[in-house]
């Protein structure tokens, strides 16, 4: 396959940036797409100009790494998948491929399409998390998890941190994100204790540095891991509960 | 015993407390020196490396009081390769009443390391199994689970009874954010100071321990020193010296092979793990090679055609046409063998040239018995992400047409050499989860690498390493502005301007590319004395023509991912260069070290217990003197030594 691919360069954080254009050559449709990037770097490399500065690590769509725009989508044409695992057939011969970074006023540009997503980290230290200090744990079957909570826990708990969400949002709001976390932790027993707690912790803290959430429904569109956003109705609702239940605070009736 | 062979070395004491086994850990925990909870934050600690194995410590440590300080260089502390791991993690629960113990664990883990590894590790990992599982599901890893709320267990590689824990394909994903949002809570606390995006470029010693690192902020470029009263290293495998392995594209070996050439010894580096289960490579511009969990082949069976020019479709292959080689020639362990056992099998299958795939470089792994028996939907909820992630990467249904597969480089036993408390031959400098050696031998078990990540990190170093910093109460730590720092400071930057400063004609790629196709081909899944012998000439040539012809743009004061991948290469070649000549002094065959010059007549591995019962633990010695190999003799009290046998 031959590509024109438009590339966003910038040099450093704050600095000007601007679309180069590039001519890809002999690329196999079985290549993944960082595959047929690293073709272009050698190139450039070899040419003398410095390769495209890109985030990936695991390239198993698991890390969350990873992940650039792609003709205007997050990750990419194909649903549910991270752009390490797109593959070259998703295009055609002589397509003309435009590539950003993340788009999101959260998230700057350190250099081409590599963006800071600090802010995720942040908000997990605000409160994504069970108080279990280490050492301190009952038998693991004392606790009985019935499947399906079990099974619904899970399906938040795939989340991979890669804020396509927030890239794929008009609003640039973290909701999915922050709400996933909630629903992963919220919906286990072990989770019960700071439930309310972690979920006001978490959402302002989210909200500090993310737009407001107006069900668009982007997000889970673009989410490689197909999260749904059942789970922001469902931090929603605790949000509003946990005004209520903190109140009481006297933490005998989660 | 030939543990002296080249001349110089000595023996190493690996400090396991005396007594029976099921008592040393206990003996241990109490024996050892302990920081008061109010001196602990007088202590400042350094953890390298955010997976499993380092979240965990920093977490503990966090946890217990010291000051911690926590590098990645990856964005974000949620992101090392311990979330790869898919199939599972063991412990020795029983919950399913088959029989299993802590023994049992033990027993299966010192023969399915083909008995080099250390009983007494081995057997704690075992101990501490159990709470591993107590302690995630507390911290909320969503573990699959049976109707009535208990939790479910499946069978792996190398055992007979079921003690693999689960969450999905995606274990190690589970795992390692339990030990990220533990560490994350520590740092909200303001317990531990996460230092990400920043690389650890080089250990600093003075008067023969560890003092601290030198830094580079992979944004800004700017070199840091930080100093502690103990480092560990947490910073995983060197499979990537394979170029095409199933590790993350950044993994590397620059931290522990940093901490070598500051005196650290290292332990059997020949030993790596070729994993059978993973998707053949398609082209020349692969970047790296896919694993599909070994669990796999709980439910697939492994097969090729009987005649080697069968180019039929394999839904259009006959029963009588195909051979199941596996359940063919281990009965009693089938499609369920040890990976090396399996990887090794299935070379000789391509070897026979009954490969299958359009480069004949693959074996089937077939569903269609099972779908068969037990219902997609069950095939679906126990394998719905591997067969999506094999069908977008090869374009094929596995549903339909059964999977490819070929073995490729997955995980390194070998690591720098610890003793019982996970300290290195550095005072100060520790060492946990899959950087270190210690408990998986020659060949490591499935389910077992999240298992030691874990172990180390929450149970094993929390515990040991007060001993060491008992002995500096009061003191504090030397300064960054001592000689030591600002020495080490100045040879990295050095090291770096050298990297820009060649200005050859190719990428980094090119030589680590090339690096990798000597490796795999003459210190992979066998080896031998000729082809390890060329393979060190070609290493140091591939070594002189990379500091001449190297090409990095840009500078050191930015962003630079050439730059990063020119050092973690650099150590590469030279780390290569141990494997290969650690592959050359074990006259024997080991779990995944397989001389050709020492198999059994059907083909398996031949140890040597009476001269190679050691661990090989290598001192560098400068750049242009050869490495000195050292021993760690290998005691069996608990596991009778025996061919091992799967059949």
């Amino acid at each position: 396959m031959n590509l024109t691919l438009r590339v966003w360069r910038q040099p450093r954080r704050g600095s000007e940036g601007a679309f180069k254009t590039y001519e890809v050559k002999d690329v196999s449709p079985d290549a993944s797409f960082f595959e047929m990037l690293d073709q272009l770097n050698e190139r450039l490399n070899d040419q003398g100009e410095e390769p495209v500065a890109f985030d990936s690590d695991c390239r198993e769509g698991i890390c969350g790494t990873c992940g650039v725009m792609i003709n205007g989508s997050p990750h990419g044409p194909q649903s549910g998948t991270a752009t390490c695992q797109l593959h070259m057939r998703k295009f055609n011969d002589g397509d003309t491929i435009t590539v950003e970074p993340w788009r999101a006023l959260a998230f700057p540009v350190l250099k081409d399409l590599i963006v800071d997503r600090s802010p995720f980290d942040e908000i997990i230290q605000a409160g994504g998390y069970i108080s279990a200090n280490i050492g301190a744990a009952q038998d693991a079957n004392a606790t009985l998890v019935p499947k399906p909570a079990a099974e619904s826990s899970m399906d938040a708990a795939a989340c991979i941190g890669c804020a396509a969400c927030v890239a794929a949002c008009p609003n640039s709001a973290a909701n999915l994100f922050t709400a996933a976390k909630i629903a992963h932790l919220g919906l286990l027993p072990q989770g019960q204790p700071e439930r309310y707690l972690r979920t006001v912790a978490m959402v302002e803290t989210m909200e500090s540095y993310f737009g407001s959430c107006t069900n668009f429904g982007e997000c889970e569109t673009a989410c490689p891991k197909s999260i749904s956003i059942d789970v922001i109705a469902w931090m929603n609702r605790d949000y509003v509960a946990a005004q209520w239940k903190n109140l009481r605070k006297q933490g005998q009736q989660a | 015993m030939t543990m002296n062979t080249e001349g110089n070395g000595t023996m190493l004491d690996p400090k396991v407390p005396e007594g029976p086994i099921q008592d040393k850990w206990t003996k241990r925990k109490f024996d050892v020196k302990l920081v008061n909870p109010a001196n602990r934050r007088k202590y400042d600690l350094i953890v390298v490396g955010t997976g499993l194995a380092g979240a965990g410590a920093a977490a503990a440590l966090g946890e217990l009081g010291y000051n911690v300080k926590a590098f990645t260089y990856n964005d974000s502390s949620r992101r090392a390769h311990s979330i790869a791991a898919q199939g599972g993690i063991n412990a020795a629960k029983n919950y399913p009443n088959d029989n299993d113990s802590v023994f049992r664990l033990f027993y299966d883990t010192v023969k399915g390391g083909d008995y080099r590894s250390r009983e007494a590790n081995v057997y704690r990992l075992a101990e501490v199994s159990n709470s591993i599982i107590d302690q995630t599901v507390a911290q909320g890893a969503p573990y699959a689970r049976e109707y009535g709320g208990l939790l479910d267990n499946r069978s792996f590689g190398g055992a007979q009874v079921s003690r693999t824990f689960y969450a999905r394909g995606q274990t190690g994903q589970q795992l390692l954010l339990t030990a990220y949002q533990a560490l994350a809570r520590q740092v909200g606390l303001g317990n531990v100071e996460l230092f990400t995006r920043t690389e650890m470029l080089e250990l600093v010693t003075k008067d023969g321990r560890a003092v601290g690192i030198v830094t580079r902020d992979l944004v800004t470029g700017e070199i840091t020193s930080h100093s502690a009263h103990a480092v560990v290293l947490a910073t995983g495998g060197y499979s990537n010296v394979y170029f095409l392995s199933t590790n993350a594209m950044n993994c590397n070996g620059t931290a522990a092979w940093r901490a070598y050439r500051k005196g650290a010894f290292f332990a059997n580096p020949s030993f790596t793990q070729i994993h059978p289960t993973c998707i053949p490579a398609s082209d020349e511009h692969q970047s790296k090679l896919t694993l599909m969990s070994e669990s796999l082949r709980n439910d697939g069976r492994i097969w090729v055609p009987k005649r080697a020019d069968d180019t039929r479709a394999p839904n259009e292959i006959p029963e009588d046409d195909r051979d199941y080689y596996l359940e063919r020639q281990y009965p009693a362990f089938g499609n369920l063998v040890p990976r090396d056992v399996a990887s090794r099998a299935a070379m000789r299958m391509i070897e026979q040239g009954r490969g299958v795939g359009p480069l004949k470089n693959g074996v089937y792994l077939d569903f269609t018995d099972s779908i068969n028996r037990l219902g997609r939907q069950t095939i679906e909820d126990r394998y719905g992400n591997l067969f999506e992630m094999y069908e977008r990467i090869t374009d094929e249904d596995p549903y339909v047409m059964p999977m490819r597969i070929y073995p490729a480089p997955h995980y390194t036993m070998g690591g720098l050499w610890v003793d019982y408390n996970l300290e290195t031959t550095i005072p100060g400098l520790f060492s946990s989860g899959e950087a270190n050696f210690s408990d998986h031998g020659a060949n490591r078990l499935g389910a077992s690498a999240l298992m030691q990540g874990v172990a180390d990190g929450y149970f094993v170093l929390p515990a040991t390493i007060s001993g060491y910093l008992a002995n500096w109460l009061n003191e504090p730590p030397v300064p960054t502005d001592d000689e030591a720092f600002t020495a080490a400071e100045q040879e990295v930057r050095d090291r770096l301007n050298r990297f820009l400063s060649i200005d050859g004609t190719h990428s980094v790629d090119y030589f680590h590319r090339r690096l990798g196709k000597i490796m795999i081909d003459e210190c992979g899944m066998s080896r031998d004395r000729k082809g390890l012998e060329k393979a060190l000439e070609q290493i140091s040539a591939l070594r002189a023509e990379f500091w001449k012809d190297l090409k990095v743009l840009g500078t050191d004061e930015s962003l630079n991912q050439s730059l990063e991948r020119a050092g973690r290469v650099a150590d590469f070649l030279e780390l290569a260069e141990l494997m290969v000549r650690d592959a050359l002094d074990r006259e024997e065959s080991c779990g995944g070290h397989f001389r050709l010059e020492h198999q059994t007549e059907d083909g398996e591995a031949r140890r040597d217990d009476e001269n190679y019962a050691f661990v090989s633990a290598w001192q560098w010695t400068g750049e242009d003197s050869p490495p000195i190999r050292h021993a760690e003799p290998l005691e069996f009290e608990y596991v009778a030594l025996t061919q091992r046998s799967y059949k």
